[in-house]
């Protein structure tokens, strides 16, 4: 497979994100540059973490007027896998492809730590290989993950089963405590109605590999590249 | 040039004589501000290079040692590790967030300058006492600013050192150090070589922001300080991480000749100091420098401290595609010179020539200052304590938790967890052991960091406490299974005009040397911060260390917390009546006295040996370094500051001819909490044996408790400690968060 990462200035994530497909997975991967006019070969697209623009006016705000955000789009649109990584993910929800938006962390600070998280939906392209309610250990590392939305959006985001990932305690229980940014409902990923496209905060990457002592995170670029392998079109949510 | 001018640079009547004894005329107003700033102490280290000399800078490793931006060590493989560490103190007084910011900014430029990607830091800070709310706004600053420029630049923090004493409340300390990677064969030096090849300015636009920032850096402090925060720069870690990568990009094409970060005093440094090494000249124009706002005069242009701005000699003819590469990362970028065969450092603004120094005279011929040195009349004072007049401890399991709750013990996870220290994917030990571990990619090997010093003992005997420093750190490094292989200093004194200051500066000199001479460890890096006084009071001598340990195979990695319940608790060192110094004395009889604790080089050698050697045969389940708060809170540290399980632990101690608080809190050198597992005891103890590594079976990993039994001796009733695992986590868990919670 062929894994195109999304360089924008002030990424620095995107060779976390290199390594794991590269060298851990054995896939063949593209760093795009940010002016790039073309993804034309390319299985799926990862916007990895990092402070695209310094993180100026706010997270991910500038870089949706990337050149390259344009392509990312109609990617999308075409049913190409999305993956979006902390500020990947921020970016998403500024550009349009997930809904919603980011809040600053409830204790106004940034904050880095090993957190669980459920996997709410083990049906998606992102997470086939994880069990349904699996607990997932991975880190986060952010200081806008308060997500919020709109109560009607959020509703049919909940009735669709878009809501991937939420935070818990280790022994899977979603409780305010187990909520490290104030994340509206815990949320910690969400899907589009497409299914082609997630945006998470936690950074599977960092929690890949034995010598780092945790590869939970494994399982979904697992997942990933399994969807990719069958040719499988995304799975087609209830209602959009 | 009138006398209150000169004055206003902070040039003494002589130093001025030399200067125009060196130009053959009076200096104009640029030349002056240049002088002044290359001739600070803060560049120039004229009070203590003559001292700095006596330090090991050589080994078989050295790739680079001291005078360049960092130093570089082979780590084979054709790769070196470079790195370095700097202060940025009073920057962080006046504006907390800004000043350590910029000091991240700083030495992160000094890395990758040297073609090496950074992929580690660590931050040994010093505050007052938490009780303070201006400290508490220092340290909430500082911490903010630190993780505001490191996080966004995508170089992990993972680790460092916080000590909390109120001598640091007018003088916090901020010594930031950085670790990057670069090829052994490709690595770049500060140096304008070749006669007409281009100078080229990148990065950011030059303001009027931090001009004298080296001379505000080379001055005590009093009630007027805060109005220097002009001097303060302000950083943008965003334009910084554009740099980087253009470095990098730069240095992996065939352009460069030689390249420096305009640091402390700017574009006068960087230009004089490239120029100098390569015994050239250097043309500048200043009419094609980016600049923020029009009207800076050259005075200002050639003294703004502005952040993220590089200069680089480049092949001739390779202007364009270095230009091409500035602006594919949306950098500033003008050819601003060329390299002369002259010597002198010629500066033009608008056609016309606004200075004309010798480089060599500005960047080596600064003054050189054999101060007097003596110390000081209340030295017996701190040294002698009665113990006699010291009851012995009669709570222990309270005295436990006050050193818990201590901020200077107390987990430093309200700081750490602020930082990002998991991004490059390389940290294979977090923040919170006695080392950080860092993998290299594209090798089995990893390397270990640790950042030491503890001022206290410094105070007391400076000599001995430079020593235990370096042995302190090696010893971290080596429980974390690394053989050390290269250090950095920060050398954080007073103000070196006074002899008892100086006095405590040429000891720790002498110390450093004695033991990194003994530990065969070089030193290939460092900086000299003086003036840290305020009011005349000075902080306490603090030559902190920054060192680095290579782990040839990642599975030798160890960490200080008890792995699996059953395993056997065994000490490696001799315990001695070593209260002195302790944080012991400090926080239960709040006193700073005494003298340091004992080290013998050969004895903590022969640890080091016999335990790389255990941990590297598998033979160790975890090792824990005794340091503050001495063998009990090592114990603790070693059940509650695992990152899966918290375990308890049942321990009995006897040793008959020690006080109780000397035996379970005292902080004698050279020792190591091990556990390991029950079947390898004997194999543990023959080994240290005949290694003449004192050692001894002292209790048993498990349960919810940790019981720590003291029998009865010769001169002790005996006691015990008792207390829920969960009770001990809780107080050294949250101190710090608790303190700070409040306004």
């Amino acid at each position: 497979m062929k894994i195109g990462v999304v360089v924008f200035p002030g990424s620095n994530c995107d060779h976390d994100c290199q390594h794991i497909f590269k060298d851990v997975l054995g896939q063949s991967v593209e760093m795009i540059w940010h002016k790039e006019t073309s993804l034309a070969g390319l299985d799926a697209i990862v916007l990895p973490g990092g402070f695209s623009y310094g993180d100026y006016l706010r997270t991910g705000a500038i870089a949706k007027f990337s050149p390259v955000m344009g392509l990312v789009k109609e990617f999308a649109k075409g049913g190409g896998m999305v993956l979006g990584i902390c500020n990947g993910f921020q970016i998403l929800l500024e550009a349009g492809m997930l809904p919603g938006a980011m809040l600053r962390n409830k204790s106004l600070h940034f904050i880095c730590k090993d957190l669980s998280v459920k996997v709410e939906n083990a049906a998606t392209s992102f997470t086939s290989a994880c069990q349904p309610g699996q607990v997932l250990k991975i880190p986060i590392a952010h200081a806008d993950g308060n997500y919020y939305t709109d109560p009607v959006t959020l509703a049919a985001m909940q009735a669709n089963a878009q809501i991937v990932l939420r935070y818990c305690t280790p022994e899977s229980k979603v409780t305010p405590a187990a909520n490290p940014n104030g994340s509206l409902d815990n949320i910690a990923g969400i899907i589009n109605a497409a299914g082609n496209v997630l945006g998470m905060m936690p950074h599977p990457e960092r929690c890949a590999e034995t010598v780092l002592g945790n590869d939970d995170g494994k399982l979904i670029f697992l997942s990933m590249l399994e969807s990719l392998k069958q040719g499988k079109k995304p799975l087609q949510m209830a209602s959009a | 040039m009138t006398k209150e001018l000169i004055a206003q640079h902070n040039l003494t009547d002589d130093e001025y004589q030399k200067i125009v004894g060196i130009l053959g005329r009076e200096p104009n107003i640029t030349e002056l501000g240049m002088f002044s700033v290359m001739w600070s102490e803060h560049c120039s280290y004229k009070s203590s290079r003559v001292h700095l000399r006596k330090l090991p800078t050589t080994g078989p490793r050295v790739v680079q040692g001291p005078g360049e931006n960092a130093g570089a060590v082979d780590i084979g493989d054709g790769l070196c590790a470079v790195f370095k560490m700097e202060s940025h103190n009073h920057p962080s007084f006046i504006e907390p967030y800004q000043g350590a910011a910029t000091g991240v900014g700083g030495i992160l430029r000094d890395i990758f300058t040297m073609g090496a990607r950074p992929i580690a830091l660590l931050d040994a800070l010093r505050f007052g006492g938490l009780d303070n709310p201006k400290n508490r706004h220092l340290v909430k600053g500082v911490v903010a600013g630190i993780a505001g420029y490191g996080n966004c630049m995508g170089v992990p923090t993972v680790g460092g050192e916080i000590v909390f004493n109120d001598i640091y409340s007018q003088n916090p300390l901020v010594n930031v150090f950085c670790l990057g990677i670069a090829q052994k064969d490709k690595i770049f030096l500060g140096t304008a070589a070749g006669i007409g090849n281009p100078v080229i300015y990148f990065g950011s636009k030059t303001g009027r922001d931090g001009i004298h920032g080296a001379t505000m850096a080379s001055d005590s402090f009093d009630d007027q300080s805060e109005q220097k925060r002009p001097t303060v720069q302000v950083g943008d870690p965003f334009t910084e991480k554009l740099l980087l990568e253009a470095c990098l990009e730069l240095m992996a094409g065939d352009l460069l000749v030689g390249i420096q970060d305009m640091g402390a005093a700017g574009l006068t440094s960087s230009s004089c100091e490239m120029a100098a090494r390569a015994g050239n000249g250097m043309d500048l124009d200043l009419t094609n420098v980016p600049r923020r706002e029009p009207g800076m005069t050259a005075y200002e242009l050639m003294l703004s401290e502005s952040q993220e701005r590089m200069l680089m000699v480049a092949q001739a003819g390779k202007e364009e595609e270095c230009i091409r590469i500035c602006k594919k990362w949306d950098l500033d970028v003008a050819v601003v010179g060329r390299v002369t065969g002259d010597g002198i450092l010629r500066v033009r603004d608008q056609g016309q020539v606004v200075a004309e120094i010798p480089a060599k005279s500005l960047a080596d011929d600064g003054p050189r200052y054999e101060r007097p040195y003596s110390p000081p009349g209340y030295q017996d004072m701190l040294t002698n304590l009665n113990y006699d007049a010291l009851p012995d401890v009669k709570d222990a399991n309270a005295a436990l938790l006050l050193l818990l709750e201590s901020p200077t013990i107390a987990s430093k996870r309200w700081v750490y967890e602020q930082y990002d220290h998991m991004v490059r994917t390389n940290t294979m030990v977090r923040p919170g052991s006695d080392a950080a571990v860092v993998r290299i990619k594209g090798t089995n090997k990893s390397l270990a960091m640790t950042v030491d010093c503890n001022s206290r003992y410094c105070l007391l005997h400076p000599y001995e406490g430079a020593r235990i420093a370096v042995a302190e750190a090696a010893r971290n490094l080596v429980c974390s299974g690394a053989e050390p292989i290269g250090l950095t200093d920060c050398l954080n004194f007073g103000n070196p005009e006074r002899p008892e200051i100086m006095w405590q500066f040429v000891l720790a000199i002498e110390g450093l040397r004695d033991a990194c001479e003994h530990f065969k460890v070089p030193i290939v890096s460092g900086n000299v911060s003086f003036y840290n006084e305020t009011n005349g009071l000075s902080i306490y001598p603090t030559p902190m260390l920054g060192m680095v340990g290579l782990i040839e195979s990642a599975e030798e990695t160890m960490t200080q917390w008890f792995k699996q319940d059953g395993d056997a608790i065994i000490l490696l060192g001799k315990t001695r009546e070593d209260l002195g110094g302790s944080e012991y004395l400090k926080v239960l009889h709040h006193r700073e006295q005494g003298s340091p604790p004992l080290l013998s080089l050969e004895a903590e050698k022969s640890l080091h040996d016999f335990l790389l050697k255990a941990i590297r045969d598998g033979l160790v389940q975890s090792a824990h370094d005794c340091s503050d708060g001495g063998l009990a809170v090592a114990l603790v540290e070693s059940c509650i500051s695992g990152p899966v399980a918290r375990r308890g632990a049942v321990v009995g101690l006897g040793l008959d001819t020690l006080r109780q608080d000397a035996l379970l809190f005292g902080e004698s050198q050279s020792r190591v909490v091990l556990s390991v597992k029950p079947e390898l005891v004997d194999q543990i103890l023959k080994r240290a044996g005949e290694a003449e590594v004192p050692a001894m079976k002292i209790g048993t990993v498990g349960g919810d408790r940790v019981v720590i039994d003291v029998a009865k001796g010769q001169w002790s009733e005996g006691c015990r400690i008792d207390l829920p695992v969960d009770q001990l986590f809780e107080q050294w868990a949250f101190s710090i968060e608790r303190t700070l919670s409040q306004a």
